[in-house]
């Protein structure tokens, strides 16, 4: 009996044990994937110019740093090209943060005196730790001909590519046909490669990365996508000579940025492309600075299921039966001098065989009776206050609505999100040879009812937080 | 012994009211006559521009080229090639105005928004109007010329005269004449014999422009520009004023004249050149084809 006991209270401490590896697991790639790629000392070195010219406070750009960007990495005087530089010089700058952070997440679901999956717990975790590292090379290979390749590595060296693009720069003499090829960040004016909070949750946009729920306990099959995600694709771009009106529009392979025509999630991929068109116009208001306003629209399709061989099984590559979603919003972007407010208007929309994984042949599955095509609201508030260009204090809250439930049977709340977060970050020193920031942040995510009390059977909310302390630099 | 003493206690306090008195007038004769004032304006049209806060973009913007005290020794400066302009000795490049005078406020305005061909200075087109009207306040704190002197009248520019071969034959007569070969090379390319000598008022070497290169002089792109730039000449390099030499018409001439050396830029005076005979030989005598290293820079 004692050793039945004991073996069963062992394999309850495994079974614990490993559902926290596995919370915090998801954790750590929540961060891993949402560490900003760009801030770039190589510029900075090429140039002689400051972090403080190109960004507001850096990886954050500055209109002097957007219209660099968007003149394909060139100042525009003539000495842009390779050629002007010392032969030593590499166009190279790497980026890592050391931190230390504490997760805590609530409703975690664990063993109990009633057996497996019998109880709900709250869980956190503290301790040193770094983030994955970016190897960030940009530039010019000749005038009008730039570049950006990051092999981007997640804290135990695995590589990925984050971004991999060449870009013909003002095609024909001109600012209005730029031309760029390969994987890239979308025209993003809310950039999510640029944001300045680095948390597990406070380091990417809820609005940029939301799904709905098929129902309480289950997310919905994804099909792999984020507006805030590098993807594969050909963009073009123009901007006036001040860069106060930009325009963009990309087509896209629906593989989410992956390569060999998978999505990344395992499911059918290939074959599918999509859109992404982005337009805002910049304004000034007397001393108060530069104000901007746009709009953008990302039009995509995935499959839902894909080719099989005569055995029946799935071939990669091979998606067919697409359907459409969507995602769409405007944004603001308001300077107060010191004082800017980022507003921005969220809408998306899931084609109702998307959002209940279901085959869209009509074959051997149907739809869920009572599903339906959801879609939701979002909104976001980015406050910042840029005390001088070595200390910027951060603010940010989210929210997401739903307006339309997957299924008839979901509460009307089901993956709502609220998300706040707040700090700062202090540059002790700024130069054109390297960055370093103390970055210091708290974040909190609120999701409704998308847990399934293992006591109740009734659908409750999931709370998570984060606080980070780092030490972020680059040179 | 003791009317030594006296004698001694008397130069003591001799020397402590005395000698200092001189220093100071020692000090007096050198000072400049004014001082840089911490608040400047500026005026540009409409705007007006406010040091205090131009001081604030200066040293997010500005500072690590033409340092701190706004004397070109920024920490960068020994990297950058040409020189950052030392706004402590308030000599500038670009002026609608006479040579030796100060600029207008318009005309550091422009340059903020232009920047310079060839040179590490970018265009700041993408900041604010006021905050260049803010940055060009602030340039004018760094020297006493600000205080003490004021910016001279523009030069007149008159109306461009009708584009003919003739004016465009005599420009190249004036092109001789003036001797501009001399720096900037028969063929316009920046390598006359006088060219690897020049430097400039901090005894840098400075090349002279080379017109094959791009349509965009350091002061500006149009034939306005260019005629400014004989007229005010560049201080603080070799390029002279020649406002006493030449008169405006003449100037105009060597104006279209420059225009066909800049054979990579299609313009008006190109097109008249090349539908000459004489000037479509000349022109495809200097064209060097399928060397395109991607510098922008052609051969």
């Amino acid at each position: 009996m004692d050793s039945l006991c004991s073996k069963s209270l062992q394999s309850g401490g495994v079974r614990f044990a490993r559902t926290v590896m596995y919370s915090f697991a998801v954790l750590a790639l929540i961060l891993i994937e949402c560490y900003p790629a760009q801030a770039i000392p190589a510029f900075a070195r090429k140039y002689g110019l400051p972090c403080s010219s190109c960004h507001e406070a850096w990886p954050k750009l500055s209109p002097f740093g957007q219209q660099f960007k968007d003149n394909g990495y060139q100042l525009g005087n003539d000495r842009d090209a390779p050629i002007f530089q010392q032969a030593a010089y590499w166009p190279i700058a790497l980026r890592i943060t050391p931190n230390w952070h504490l997760e805590r997440q609530d409703h975690v679901v664990v063993d109990g005196a009633n057996g497996e999956n019998t109880a709900l717990a709250n869980i956190t975790t503290h301790g040193f730790d770094y983030t994955g590292m970016d190897m960030l090379t940009a530039g010019t290979l000749a005038k009008n001909f730039s570049f950006l390749l990051v092999p981007s590595s997640d804290e135990t060296g695995a590589f990925h590519f984050e971004s991999a693009n060449v870009r013909f720069d003002n095609v024909l003499g001109t600012p209005w046909v730029n031309i760029k090829v390969g994987k890239f960040e979308l025209d993003n004016l809310l950039s999510e490669k640029r944001i300045l909070t680095l948390s597990a949750n406070g380091g990417s946009y809820q609005n940029y990365h939301f799904q709905p729920w098929l129902a309480p306990g289950t997310p919905s099959p994804l099909y792999g996508f984020g507006i805030g995600d590098n993807q594969l694709g050909i963009e073009w771009m123009g901007h006036s000579a001040n860069d106060r009106t930009r325009v963009s529009a990309s087509l896209l392979s629906g593989t989410d940025g992956n390569p060999d025509f998978q999505n990344g999630m395992g499911n059918a991929a290939g074959r599918a492309y999509e859109g992404f068109v982005a337009a805002s116009q910049a304004f000034e208001v007397g001393s108060l600075g530069l104000q901007r306003v746009g709009g953008f629209a990302y039009f995509g399709q995935a499959p839902t299921y894909p080719e099989y061989t005569q055995s029946g099984a799935p071939i990669d590559g091979t998606g067919v039966g697409n359907e459409p979603y969507y995602r769409a919003g405007f944004i603001g972007m308001w300077y107060l001098k010191k004082l800017d407010v980022t507003t921005m208007y969220f809408y998306g929309h899931d084609n109702v065989y998307l959002a209940t994984g279901t085959a869209s042949n009509g074959g051997s599955s149907a739809l869920p009776s009572g599903s339906h095509a959801p879609s939701w609201n979002g909104a976001l508030f980015e406050t910042h206050y840029t005390w001088s260009p070595q200390l910027i204090l951060i603010n940010r809250y989210e929210l997401i609505r739903m307006k339309q439930q997957a299924l008839d049977s979901n509460p009307g709340d089901l993956g709502n999100v609220d998300a706040l977060t707040f700090g700062f970050r202090y540059y002790p020193f700024i130069n054109s040879r390297a960055g370093f920031a103390f970055h210091n942040e708290y974040s909190i995510v609120w999701n409704r009812k998308v847990q399934v009390s293992p006591v109740t059977g009734l659908p409750i909310d999931l709370t998570s937080s984060s606080l980070f302390f780092g030490i972020d630099f680059a040179f | 012994m003791r009317n030594i003493s006296n004698l001694k206690f008397c130069l003591l306090v001799a020397s402590v009211f005395v000698l200092p008195s001189g220093i100071r007038a020692q000090q007096a004769d050198q000072a400049p006559a004014a001082k840089p004032s911490k608040h400047m304006e500026s005026h540009i049209g409409d705007l007006t521009g406010h040091s205090e806060a131009g001081a604030k973009l200066y040293y997010r913007y500005c500072w690590g080229c033409h340092g701190a005290r706004g004397d070109g020794n920024g920490e960068n400066a020994p990297y950058v090639t040409p020189e950052p302009r030392n706004f402590v000795a308030a000599v500038f490049k670009c002026r609608s105005t006479p040579t030796g005078t100060l600029p207008l406020d318009s005309d550091l305005y422009n340059s903020l928004k232009r920047g310079f061909n060839f040179t590490n200075m970018p265009s700041w087109i993408a900041l604010t109007n006021q905050d260049r009207a803010n940055l060009v306040a602030f340039i004018k704190t760094f020297s006493a010329r600000w205080v003490a002197e004021k910016p001279g009248d523009p030069i007149q520019i008159p109306t461009e005269p009708k584009l003919t071969v003739e004016s465009i034959k005599h420009g190249g007569e004036l092109f001789q004449k003036l001797e501009c070969w001399k720096c900037h090379g028969q063929e316009g390319r920046g390598d006359g014999p006088s060219a690897s000598t020049l430097t400039d008022s901090n005894d840098q070497p400075i090349r002279p422009y080379n017109f094959t290169t791009d349509n965009r002089s350091k002061c500006g792109r149009t034939n306005e520009d260019l005629y400014r730039i004989f007229m005010t000449g560049l201080d603080g390099t070799p390029m002279p004023s020649f406002a006493d030499v030449v008169k405006p018409n003449d100037a105009w001439d060597l104006v279209h004249y420059l225009r066909t050396l800049q054979y990579n830029n299609p313009s008006p005076e190109l097109a008249l050149w090349m539908s000459t005979p004489e000037g479509k030989a000349i022109v495809e005598a200097k064209k060097v084809e399928n060397t395109n290293t991607g510098s922008g820079v052609q051969p």
